[in-house]
């Protein structure tokens, strides 16, 4: 019997979902290996049983909360599928300013692995689907984006005097934005043990303000307990 | 008689149908659900160099457009020129969004209604040919969005005045042959999509889509309608208006002394006929298709026609490439700004107050799906007249593929 795929969506812009459909070349290998029971943005009959669920989306209503709760129910293992499931990620700049709040849905049940990112790249999901299917326990990379930084010989952006987010950010990404010229804006959120005081400390010296330093802070992971700090510290 | 969809499948975002059938009335209201976010609101307060990459996330399907059109607001505000460059790969990055975008809409959430399919998952062993060429195109387009943008779903290389970075000679000949390559099956596409049976829909509406003299519109022109709009995009608060509706977290827009209006590629075409390239100008003689065309259910083959197009456009703009090394140096200045664009549903727009910090005081934001969402229930209500003694099941089906014909994007049209 064919591996049941459930994927949801909750708060959210559906990129992560976009980023499975970027999976054109494996695509129909995929619907080959897998049962997709469940995917109402792409299938019009969905069945309400699921292995594994990919829930997209942070928690925003009190319909998301009993969502989240009954897909926990009926899946085996349950992958918080990107930034806003696992903390809200740019909509959670909200909670900070107001009483609204959007929550990752680990504040509700229980998360058997994550994918971090926004959009988690596919290279990520794919590796995690293999492993979820071989029944192999998943690597899961706890160092910075710094690592591949160095591994692709980039010229280090924190050396031009750049607020560059590399150091406290989780890797997996390739470091797609350094390599690109572009500072690293922490979208994958928090590396395990983030030295993120330090960090702070070296922005504050390039002539960051106290606000410039927050909205860094805030932007992706502001609800993570390695930034709350720095994010402002009123969530 | 009452009839529910409670989620309607192959869109995206949260939203249902309720329809009601009576003596007295026949009325279809488009529920949406999908939780707001509240960009607007949280955009205060955040600096004039990230609003792009926040923005990006009001949608994974089109944040290209998202992006681009904040980014031309900002320029807007703080009097940025850009060069002739960033113009055209700005352009390219558009036109491979929309391809990638209908390419979607065409192929994975409409087709395969009209094949008797629940998914195109369902129709992959028996359609197998139609599958591979919808994913081989996908590629393509998102491949063009990656080489420009780093990669296809929030890219990361536009910033305020250019890009980070640039794709390099090689790259830019590279996509030009991409695209060749998948010429032939965007003929193929039109050619499917004209042969297949369309509802015999009509109501004649308001099409509003951006307009140019000079190119088919996409990030720059004024906004024009089949009944006179003619603006630019600073005046767009003083015509379109928006208000609350009680069953959907999308406000609905109208036009000022008017009605309800409808954006998108069937709109774009109605305008714009004549600056679509000539092998997408032939694709439609081939077809019999008639334009002007106030059949929603013909914004199907839009797109399709618009895809030719595109991949020409993008040939073109290819083949003018003048590389140049830019640097560009920012100086932040207040002001106020705007900009429309034409993302793959429609008309975009965007608008901000910035402080002579940098930090945005005030934002607007109305994306195509929410100039739609009033349209689409008076097309409902006008076509359940058609339907009302057919079976549940198949007014039903009907209604949403209704509402697919306008590939909605719910959750940008709530934000």
């Amino acid at each position: 019997m064919k591996t049941k795929i459930g994927i949801f969506k909750l708060t959210g812009c559906s990129g992560c979902q976009m980023e499975i459909l970027r999976m054109e070349d494996i695509f129909l290998k995929l619907i080959d290996i897998v049962d997709v029971s469940y995917w109402v943005m792409v299938k019009r009959e969905n069945e309400m049983q699921w292995d594994i669920s990919f829930v997209e989306g942070s928690v925003s209503t009190a319909e998301e909360k009993k969502e989240i709760e009954e897909i926990r129910k009926k899946s085996k293992i349950l992958v918080a599928f990107g930034d806003c499931a696992i903390g809200g990620c740019i909509p959670s700049i909200k909670n900070f300013i107001s009483s609204h709040s959007f929550d990752g849905i680990e504040k509700f049940v229980d998360v058997d692995f994550t994918l971090k990112g926004c959009p988690p790249s596919r290279e990520n999901i794919i590796s995690l689907l293999i492993n979820l299917l071989k029944d192999i326990k998943p690597r899961i990379k706890k160092y910075p984006v710094c690592v591949e930084c160095k591994y692709k010989d980039n010229a280090c952006l924190l050396k031009q005097n750049l607020p560059c987010m590399g150091p406290v950010t989780s890797a997996g990404c390739g470091a797609l934005c350094p390599s690109l010229d572009r500072i690293c804006e922490g979208c994958y959120g928090p590396m395990s043990n983030p030295n993120v005081e330090s960090l702070a400390g070296i922005f504050k010296q390039m002539g960051l303000s106290r606000d410039d330093i927050i909205r860094k802070f805030r932007k992706y992971a502001g609800t993570s307990p390695e930034f709350y700090k720095e994010a402002g510290n009123e969530y | 008689m009452n009839i529910e969809v409670p989620y309607v499948a192959r869109v995206e975002g949260k939203g249902g149908l309720n329809i009601s059938i009576s003596k007295e009335k026949l009325e279809g209201n488009f529920i949406i659900y999908e939780s707001p976010r509240f960009f607007e609101s949280f955009l205060i307060g955040r600096k004039y160099d990230e609003v792009m990459e926040i923005v990006s996330r009001i949608c994974g399907i089109c944040p290209v457009a998202h992006q681009i059109t904040s980014l031309q607001a900002v320029e807007n505000a703080m009097g940025i020129e850009i060069s002739e460059q960033t113009e055209g790969l700005r352009n390219i990055l558009a036109m491979s969004a929309h391809i990638q975008s209908h390419l979607l809409s065409i192929y994975f959430l409409s087709l395969p209604d009209f094949l008797g399919y629940e998914s195109f998952i369902s129709m992959a062993n028996e359609h197998k040919d139609i599958v591979k060429r919808a994913l081989r195109m996908k590629k393509v387009a998102n491949d063009i969005t990656a080489m420009i943008g780093g990669r296809a779903v929030h890219p990361v290389t536009c910033i305020v005045g250019g890009f980070t970075s640039i794709p390099s000679i090689a790259e830019i000949k590279k996509m030009k042959k991409m695209l060749e390559e998948i010429k032939e099956d965007a003929i193929e596409t039109a050619n499917l999509l004209s042969s297949l049976d369309m509802p015999e829909f009509s109501r004649k509406c308001e099409h509003v889509a951006l307009s140019h003299q000079k190119e088919y519109a996409i990030n720059k022109g004024s906004l024009k309608s089949t009944e006179g709009l003619d603006i630019e995009a600073k005046d767009y608060r003083k015509f379109i208006f928006e208000r609350k509706v009680e069953h959907s977290n999308a406000l609905h827009s109208f036009i000022k002394g008017r009605d309800s209006f409808m954006v998108g590629p069937l709109a774009r075409i109605n305008l714009n006929f004549n600056n679509l390239s000539d092998d997408a100008e032939e694709a439609v003689e081939q077809s019999g298709i008639s334009f002007p065309n106030f059949n929603p259910f013909y914004s199907h083959f839009a797109r399709a026609i618009e895809i030719i197009h595109y991949i020409d456009s993008c040939i073109e703009i290819i083949e003018n490439f003048k590389f140049k090394e830019e640097r560009r140096e920012i100086k932040i200045k207040e002001g106020i700004g705007s900009s429309i664009t034409e993302a793959p549903r429609g008309s975009l727009y965007h608008f901000y107050v910035i402080n002579k910090k940098g930090i945005i005081e005030k934002a607007d934001i109305v994306p195509p799906t929410a100039h739609n969402a009033y349209n689409i229930e008076k097309d409902l209500h006008a076509f359940l007249q058609m339907l009302y003694d057919m079976p549940e099941e198949e007014i039903a089906l009907k209604c949403e593929m209704l509402v697919r014909a306008y590939d909605p994007c719910i959750s940008c049209s709530v934000h």
